[in-house]
């Protein structure tokens, strides 16, 4: 056994393109865009009408701001914290876009407003996460509370709507013309996405974060600077749910304090759902857009399908815990079996050295993902 | 403290023990309340003189008091329960459907049948988190999805309406004993049973040991993947128990039955000094925390504050209890510290700075 993880760590190293493709399709990615297919293929056969451009429009309509939303939370999860006031930063935002626009202002600086705003709530929860030592899930539920409180203490019951015609067919056209399915939007999000993936994957800053979700002593040792990353993140959380905002009263044409209530459980869900392990230090953004990919498709199917729009959330709670148990699951027999096997080899190991050999696995495990 | 040493036991034994007890964190959110209380009835004095009015005081929070201290119990574990919510809402609405549908049932056995579908569903929990080693939060995110959709589904758009249930029911959720509401009386019962457990039996110490530290925990051979799952049957058996509590207070039960509620319990808890992290905090501490949310939510319009500013205030106030437990723990681990270069006991050294 500690033969073959030597010999692992080698290979590991040093991937070939063989081994690299190997790995990709036996990644987590690779089960959860596998998990999208069959989805698709299942719901285009079963619900009636699924296939058509409009469903595929209004499903990109509906997924942009949760999977804009999951690139920043992605990387916030990986470093072992959580982000839950992007809702209500979402709402904000789109109340101030209501806001600044019924003042007179145009829509354009309205949004850089927004952007500005939610960039500002990033900065508090960061600030009391990073400096202050807070658990980040305590901050931002109170946060959470705190920005819903003044997006709807705000507008009260009010609603602002009549936003210009031109910005709102902006926010919802399509890209190749009327009736094709695929929205403007996921140009936008194509651009953030490719910056993220840069940002995360092929830059120190990138790893610096996988290294405070691994250890963060280990990475305050190794010189990340894990407060600023912090900080750093959760004001690009805000940022974007504060462009998020700006879209939302867009699309809708309505600005409301109650924009947006419930978005974070949904981004968290499908991060989860993409991969990205919640106690931190592995995750990737490809994984996390194609687990939010698979709720969206669950979402509009059943739309479709005539079930009610709430009773969904069956469907998404369920694949929530069978995507997170799931593979635990297989881990756990795959230890327990390795574990009867190397007992029953008889190698005179006792129990300790076993699981020593086994957790080596797991780490290794953990670092090649 | 010295002088509490020195001088006349008796009396100063007491004022020791009050000074003790009025530096304990549940102190501030007492006080937070009751300040919040009388600021309110100075600005609105009707607010403690009308009708009903300390009736109703007391009666508010009782439902919140209860699934307050259900979640400060899994928070002490280190973990947290989200679904509380949905499992109060699938026991307050099968209340209904078993008195509205199935007059047949006994009283006693709808009743036990609710609290007992609470914690069905609290075992779940209990074993998923347990079992998978997964963090709980992640769990009861899609359990409270799965529950929450499982009422609706059942529910639709039907509603549960005051004629469907019985009048002691009704009864129940405006009577008083001596005054005092028997709900209240109810969650006062069970924050002293859950108390009780916390703080005087050996597995409900074991609760706090495994959230200040879960390998510590492991380490010193606590059996912790089997007592963890208690602390979610607790909190869905209490959640079962809240549903019946809604059904007497509100009488019209729908799909929506206690939605949101979830992040209060945390608020409550949190508010009351139990820490997110574990092994920190009081089940009376949420309880309070739950009283003064509760307040804050008829206090606000009764002193002519929109009702819709009242989260904004939660909020706020979420921030600065752990903002103060935050400072509270520095400066205790400053008083605890050992100085290296005098090497005076542990605790002396604060002190005599």
């Amino acid at each position: 056994m500690s033969v073959a993880t030597s010999s692992e760590a080698t290979r590991v190293a040093i991937p070939t393109r063989v081994q690299r493709a190997r790995r990709l399709l036996s990644g987590r990615e690779a089960g959860v865009a596998a998990l999208a297919v069959v989805v698709w293929i299942v719901v285009a056969i079963v619900v009636k009408g699924f296939t058509t451009a409009t469903t595929a429009y209004y499903m990109g309509l509906d997924l942009f701001p949760i999977i804009m939303l999951a690139l920043p939370m992605t990387m916030i999860i990986i470093t072992g914290e959580v982000d839950l006031s992007i809702g209500s930063m979402t709402g904000l935002a789109s109340v101030v876009v209501g806001i600044l626009y019924s003042w007179g202002v145009s829509i354009p600086i309205a949004v850089v407003v927004a952007i500005v705003v939610g960039a500002l709530g990033g900065f508090i929860n960061g600030m009391l996460v990073a400096r202050v030592g807070l658990a980040s899930l305590a901050v931002t539920i109170g946060t959470m509370a705190l920005y819903r409180g003044m997006a709807v203490g705000a507008l009260g019951t009010e609603a602002i709507t009549s936003f210009p015609n031109e910005y709102r067919q902006f926010v919802t056209g399509r890209l190749f013309g009327p009736g094709t399915a695929v929205p403007t939007m996921v140009l936008i999000f194509v651009i953030a996405a490719v910056l993220f993936i840069a940002w995360l994957h092929y830059t120190s800053f990138g790893r610096g974060v996988y290294a405070v979700g691994m250890s963060p002593k280990a990475a305050a040792f190794a010189g990340v600077e894990s407060l600023r990353l912090k900080l750093i993140l959760f004001m690009s959380s805000g940022a974007m749910a504060g462009l998020m905002g700006a879209y939302w009263a867009l699309r809708y044409n309505s600005a409301r304090g109650d924009n947006a209530t419930g978005l974070e459980l949904m981004v968290v869900a499908g991060a989860l759902v993409g991969g990205v392990s919640f106690f931190g230090g592995s995750g990737s953004l490809v994984g996390a857009c194609i687990g939010c990919i698979v709720i969206g498709l669950l979402r509009s199917s059943l739309r479709l399908g005539d079930v009610p729009e709430d009773a969904i959330n069956v469907a998404v709670g369920l694949l929530l815990i069978v995507t997170v148990v799931g593979p635990r699951a297989m881990e756990l027999l795959k230890l327990k079996t390795a574990e009867l096997r190397l007992r029953r080899s008889g190698t005179g190991r006792n129990r300790a050295t076993n699981e020593d050999a086994i957790s080596n696995h797991q780490n290794q495990r953990k670092v090649t993902e | 403290m010295s002088t509490a040493l020195v001088a006349r036991k008796s009396s100063s034994a007491i004022g020791a023990r009050l000074k003790r007890l009025m530096k304990r964190r549940e102190a501030a959110a007492v006080l937070a309340t009751i300040g919040l209380i009388v600021l309110t009835g100075i600005v609105n004095p009707r607010f403690l003189t009308g009708a009903d009015a300390i009736r109703n005081l007391w009666l508010t929070p009782s439902m919140l008091m209860v699934i307050a201290v259900a979640q400060a119990v899994v928070l002490i574990t280190r973990n947290v329960d989200l679904s509380i919510s949905a499992t109060l809402g699938i026991s307050a609405y099968a209340t209904g459907v078993m008195f509205a549908e199935h007059p047949e049932i006994p009283d006693a056995v709808v009743v036990i049948v609710a609290i007992l579908i609470g914690t069905a569903l609290g075992t779940i929990n209990g074993l998923l988190v347990s079992l998978g080693r997964i963090p709980s939060l992640v769990i009861t995110l899609g359990t409270l999805y799965a529950y929450k959709g499982l009422l609706i589904a059942w529910a639709g758009s039907n509603r549960i309406v005051p004629s469907d249930l019985p009048d002691w029911l009704k009864e129940l959720g405006v009577a008083t004993i001596a005054g005092f509401p028997v709900l209240t009386v109810f969650a006062l019962i069970i924050l002293i049973c859950v108390g009780y457990y916390m703080y005087q039996r050996p597995s409900g110490r074991e609760m706090y040991a495994i959230g200040s530290s879960p390998e510590a925990a492991e380490l010193c051979g606590l059996p912790v993947r089997r007592r963890v799952p208690v602390a979610f049957v607790i909190s869905g058996t209490l959640a079962g128990l809240a549903g019946v509590i809604y059904a007497a207070r509100y009488a019209t039960i729908s799909s929506l039955a206690g939605a949101g509620l979830e992040f209060d319990t945390v608020a409550s808890a949190v508010i009351g000094g139990v820490s997110m992290s574990g092994g920190l905090g009081t089940v009376a501490g949420a309880a309070v925390g739950a009283a003064l949310l509760s307040t804050i939510d008829r206090a606000l319009p009764t002193m002519g504050v929109p009702a819709f500013w009242q989260e904004c205030a939660v909020g706020a106030l979420i921030l600065a209890a752990i903002v103060l437990d935050r400072v509270l723990a520095i400066r205790n681990e400053r008083r605890l510290r050992v100085d290296p270069a005098d090497g005076s006991k542990p605790g002396r050294a604060g002190e005599q700075a």
